[in-house]
């Protein structure tokens, strides 16, 4: 077991530093830098020699090799240095974003357990009766509509109903408190994009749900469980569930793994201070330093995720840790 | 003495074929959702073919007197804030969508299948290398990808389907590559190999064909996520452009704006987005059910 | 030029009405409030000698304070510069001009409780004029002129400068200079301000969380008396011109001070009827279509012509000024200057005439004698919607009447720029000039092939020597003469820049806030020290 952990640790390096090659040449490929944005971005006069001043003092002029070697061995020091931006640390701006990230994520993911559990068992349960194919096409609704599209709508339904109701319109907060600080005003600003992003997520765990509930619902033991007479309810809840949940929790992992930093669009949206929006900006602006070490985290996450699903996969299954 | 001879002989009974559309009816009485699914993407793809017979105007033709115009009898959808149909071009944004989807599904989903197939036969160094690069491709962040793409080789079109084709490969890969794998341990490959089965024969007559479930799952799936991505991509700016008509573009530039003075700009290309992905995924899912042979035997 | 309409008129009339009728004293202004507002940009650095950026003006202007200013009650007038720091008029400059001696206030205060004098000031502007190696000044350019910088006494500021010119003042009034205290340049250096905050503006930095929000409070010891009116502010960073849109008509924000298109305005008009306020006003920015004549054939002027005949600005100016954020027809200089062209000499100009099918033909014919029928070429544009896209967009479809195929390369803000300007691998560009405090004689010198910022790659000798025969013009009307001489030789004769049509800014904002006059420019005005909330509107 050991080994299989080791090997599995000592393959995500190579993947880890791939991901750190791309990001740093992608990066370089594109035309323009920070000093252009920064000085020139507003549309005023800018003046050339204080252009060249910002590439010296962040190091834009260095030869490619010593720009990636500052990049990597700041892992060594734990010094992911600073914003190009704003000059600021950027564990510091990462930090910040995280937790509402996080937030959100966890809001999302138990919004989407909350629909899909229950859903993908009454479509497996019905399968193939008209309630099936309303769950289906609820589920499937949720993929297709534009994520964007959605909040834009969701806010636009707040003011003009609150309008309508109240008299004066109300739209969520734009700006972030803890939820230790506030959480009413907290809540109600993270609940719209929780559910917006809950409800598309739910799609896929929904239908895994659905599948693999009814592949179980075929095995042996079930049709044994069945000719003992117990009930179907009984039969669901205590053998069918357990074994369908294993490959719905590896999907909604996935999942929450995207969710963190892949919510690019719905943070624009919906105006969230996370790390979507900062990434967002930082590609915006060509801040070098501050979208290497995002994607890096972004990739860290992905790659950790992947590894304990595989590590859990392994401990179930001895067969596939000896392949 | 003998016995009575107990046979019993039988007629060779034929039984009549069912005309295709009768067997079409059947099918789409147990699969209703896919059925539908396909009468959306039929009616997508005529539309996409016939788009200059079918709509009322050229799309790109700006009418400074009529902007924003709501739905009227002149135009049917409205028009946008450059005074263009929308009907118009939503049909046209439908060639763009397809293009875009089919071109990215179909070049996705057979690169991964070539690179799932190859890395689960050979094995090895191999398949463990190509394994680390379809790690990295699909843990990073399609932005930047899109980003770096848009960047070097510009915006427009192909360079999108470019840009969104990238991630799809490494999830087909890895998808097939699983699959691919099961097989390998066959014993009949192992009894291929010792008849002196060259190793494209072996591929191409026994991995490939049962690979195929999974590839056209796949294919299905994508195209209606690289219309969606076609959309996000619009909506960060770096999608198709002015003035080509695609759903995406038309979305991002009334989206904001327009939702509320002008609701039409956006709730129409944002329908035929929702419906396209919808009609695809639905028919995707009828092609999974009908391929899967677990499912199969009810 | 501000507009309002009947009915917004007359809510405003009727609001301070209101006012007046609760008892109030002569002077309207309540004291009082928090005053929320959206920001679209990301600060970066809290040092405004090294920024460009309004993301930077608009939430950090209101710490610090300035030497002169637009005058807040009066900021449409390109040439009413008040003091700030200093006391009583804005010297005129003794010596014929090449000196200029400011009286400072006294008993102004830094944040930290240090007094300011004029030692403070001369730091700030040595920083600011001649910055030690290494330490960047984004408007070192502008001050050319200067020669030096004296503090002869706690009270007095003196500048002498090489030679007179009329950029100085316009110059010294720039809205990012803000005055730091030389305790902080000399124990911090010259870094400490990217960082940290300690002025001697109407407010007071409280605490800013990066990306989200900065927040602000009262300066109990601000040196305008009376003032500022507000408790406080928070600035906001809303990136998307939807939720900015939306934070307004939801009373998240109240107002933002960059500028909405048409249609927004229309919408928060809309639905919340005499709640808003709308000021409009020109804008100091134009979007140009500039060739790039080190490519054939954009070397021929007959060419450069074509590009620029059939464009229907007249009509343009009437639709495209509903659905994006442009306006005015002008020439080179900022429209309804005194400098500018009326619209007879407007009409003068090629590409202006009033006869579009005229200049449509024309550009054909020219096309045909400079054998490149039916052009075909590809715009390099910026990815950003208002104005670039609609203006790219717009542009293309004009040409195509006039028989050219236009495709548009648009790309995101950096690669857009790298083009533009480090790479120059363009046919033709979307350019743009933009300014803060309006100055003619010194904006115009985009159009001369020596400037920095132009990206045309052309020499015009003649244009360069109209300009020097203009920077030696005292009196108006000579200055006009020139103006209109260097005007058709650049967008008529030579047709170096097509400018398409001038900004139009448009600031609709929740009626309870009071004050806040729009400027020509989202730079100016924006300390905030005069701004009050009528509560009775809230």
């Amino acid at each position: 077991m050991y080994k299989y952990i080791l090997k599995r640790l000592l393959l995500a390096i190579p993947t880890l530093f791939g991901a750190a090659v791309l990001v740093f040449l992608l990066l370089r490929m594109v035309p323009g830098d920070v000093c252009e944005v920064r000085l020139a971005g507003s549309g005023l006069y800018a003046d050339p020699a204080e252009i060249e001043l910002c590439r010296e003092q962040l190091g834009l002029n260095e030869p490619m090799l010593a720009q990636f070697w500052a990049f990597i061995s700041g892992y060594f020091t734990w010094d992911l240095g600073n914003s190009m931006w704003t000059g600021k640390p950027i564990t510091y701006e990462i930090g910040l974003r995280f937790q509402l990230s996080l937030q959100v994520a966890i809001m999302a993911t138990l919004v989407a357990i909350a629909i899909a559990i229950p859903l993908g068992i009454i479509s497996a349960v019905k399968q193939d009766t008209w309630i099936d194919y309303v769950v289906r096409a609820f589920s499937i609704a949720g993929i297709a509509i534009p994520s964007f599209w959605l909040g834009i709508m969701i806010i636009l339904g707040l003011l003009i109903s609150t309008q309508y109701f109240f008299g004066d319109p109300w739209m969520p907060p734009i700006d972030y408190v803890s939820p230790f600080e506030d959480p009413w005003r907290n809540m109600s600003q993270l609940i719209w994009p929780a559910v917006a992003t809950g409800y598309r997520y739910s799609a896929v765990a929904t239908r895994m749900t659905r599948s693999a509930l009814l592949e179980v619902l075929r095995e042996d033991y079930v049709r044994t469980a069945r000719s003992k007479g117990l009930m179907e309810r009984v039969i669901i809840n205590r053998h069918a569930l357990k074994n369908a949940l294993l490959p719905v929790v590896t999907i909604i992992a996935i999942e929450f793994a995207f969710l963190i930093g892949g919510l690019v669009v719905t943070e624009q949206v919906f105006n969230l201070n996370g790390l979507g929006k900062l990434f967002v900006e930082a590609v915006d602006a060509q801040d070098f330093n501050l979208t290497q070490q995002l994607v890096m985290l972004v990739v860290l996450i992905f790659v950790l995720t992947n590894l304990v699903v595989d590590i859990f996969y392994a401990w179930l299954d001895p067969r596939i840790r000896y392949s | 003495m003998s016995t009575p001879q107990a046979t019993i002989e039988f007629e060779d009974i034929e039984l009549p074929k069912k005309p295709f559309l009768a067997r079409l009816w059947d099918l789409s009485k147990r699969q209703p959702l896919g059925a539908f699914g396909l009468i959306v993407v039929i009616g997508m793809v005529l539309m996409a073919v016939f788009a200059n017979v079918v709509s009322p105007y050229h799309p790109e033709r700006a009418d400074f007197v009529n902007m924003l115009a709501a739905p009227n009898a002149d135009y049917w959808l409205g028009t946008d804030a450059f005074g263009r149909d929308i009907l118009t071009r939503i049909i046209y944004g439908a060639r763009t969508a397809l293009f875009v989807g089919f071109a990215c599904a179909f070049v996705g989903a057979t690169g991964g299948l070539v690179l799932g197939v190859a890395s689960a036969f050979f094995g090895g160094i191999f398949d463990l290398i190509v394994q680390r690069i379809v790690d990295v491709i699909m843990a990073f962040p399609l932005i930047i990808l899109a980003l770096a793409v848009v960047a070097t080789l510009g915006t427009g079109t192909e360079n999108v389907i470019i840009a969104i084709t990238i991630p799809f490969i490494p999830q087909c890969a890895r998808v097939v590559r699983s699959n691919a794998l099961a097989i390998r341990e066959i014993p009949y490959v192992d009894a291929a190999r010792a008849l002196g089965f060259s190793d494209t024969r072996i591929i191409l007559r026994h991995m490939v064909p049962n690979v195929m479930a999974p590839y056209l799952i796949m294919l299905t799936a994508f195209v209606g996520q690289a219309i969606l991505l076609e959309a996000s991509l619009s909506y960060l700016g770096m999608g198709v452009q002015e003035p080509t008509p695609a759903w995406g573009l038309m979305l991002q530039g009334g989206a904001e704006e327009f939702a509320e003075s002008a609701p039409w700009v956006p709730i129409f290309p944002g329908l035929a987005i929702t419906l396209a992905v919808f009609g695809f995924n639905l028919f995707g899912d009828a092609v999974r059910d009908l391929l899967d042979p677990k499912l199969r035997n009810r | 030029m501000r507009r309002f309409s009947p009915k917004l008129a007359a809510a405003a009339v009727l609001g301070c009405a209101v006012g007046l009728g609760v008892g109030g004293p002569a002077s309207a202004q309540e004291r009082g409030g928090i005053l929320n507002f959206v920001v679209a940009g990301k600060i970066p650095s809290y040092d405004g000698h090294q920024e460009t950026t309004f993301a930077v003006i608009h939430p950090l202007a209101p710490l610090y304070s300035l030497l002169i200013r637009v005058n807040p009650e009066n900021p449409q007038s390109p040439t009413d510069f008040v003091c700030d720091l200093c006391e009583g008029d804005v010297p005129k400059g003794e010596k014929g001009g090449t000196e200029f001696t400011f009286k400072i206030r006294q008993g102004v205060k830094f944040a930290d409780g240090t007094p300011l004098t004029s030692a403070d000031i001369k730091a700030t502007y040595d920083k600011i004029i001649f910055p030690p190696e290494g330490v960047p000044s984004a408007r070192k350019a502008f001050f050319r002129m200067v020669e030096s910088v004296e503090a002869p006494d706690p009270t007095t500021v003196v500048f002498k400068l090489k030679f007179p010119s009329g950029a100085f003042m316009p110059a010294v009034a720039n809205p990012y200079n803000w005055i730091y205290s030389k305790k902080d340049l000399d124990t911090h250096g010259y870094e400490w301000h990217k960082k940290n905050i300690n002025g001697s503006g109407p407010f007071i930095f409280v605490q800013e969380q990066p990306g989200s929000f900065l927040e602000a409070k009262r300066n109990p010891n601000y040196h305008h008396p009376g003032q500022p009116y507000l408790d406080g502010y928070k600035a906001i960073q809303a990136p998307k011109m939807a939720v900015r849109l939306q934070a307004i008509r939801g009373d998240r924000a109240a107002i933002e001070f960059r500028g909405f298109p048409p249609k927004a305005r229309d919408d928060l008009v809309a639905a919340l009827g005499d709640k808003i306020t709308v000021q409009e006003s020109d804008w100091n920015c134009a979007l140009f279509a500039t060739p790039n004549q080190k490519r054939e054939p954009f070397n021929d002027p007959r060419i450069r012509q074509a590009l620029t005949l059939p464009l229907d600005r007249w009509g343009g100016s009437k639709y495209l000024s509903e659905i994006a954020i442009v306006k005015t027809v002008g020439g080179i200089v900022f429209p309804n200057h005194p400098l500018a062209a009326s619209k007879q000499e407007l009409q003068q100009i090629a590409g202006y005439w009033p006869d579009l099918k005229k200049s449509q033909a024309r550009a054909k014919a020219l096309l045909e004698q400079a054998g490149h029928p039916g052009l075909k070429f590809e715009l390099n544009n910026r990815g950003v919607d208002q104005p670039y896209k609609v203006v790219g967009t717009w542009l293309i479809d004009q040409w195509a009447r006039a028989g050219m195929n236009v495709t548009q390369r648009v790309q995101p803000t950096p690669p857009f720029y790298a083009t533009l300007r480090k790479k120059k691998d363009f046919d033709v560009s979307l350019d743009f000039n933009c300014q803060s405090v309006v100055n003619p004689i010194a904006d115009i010198t985009k159009f001369l092939g020596s400037a920095g910022n132009n990206y045309g790659s052309y020499e015009d000798q003649v244009l360069e020597d109209t300009y020097d025969q203009l920077l030696r013009t005292g009196d108006e009307a000579g200055q006009r003469k020139l103006i209109r001489q260097f005007e058709k030789r650049a967008l008529d004769e030579m047709a170096h820049m097509a400018i398409t049509l001038w900004w139009y800014k448009i600031n609709p904002h929740r009626s309870y806030v009071k004050g806040w006059k729009i400027a020509p420019s989202h730079y100016l005005n924006q300390q905030l020290d005069n701004i009050w909330l009528d509560k009775s509107l809230m």
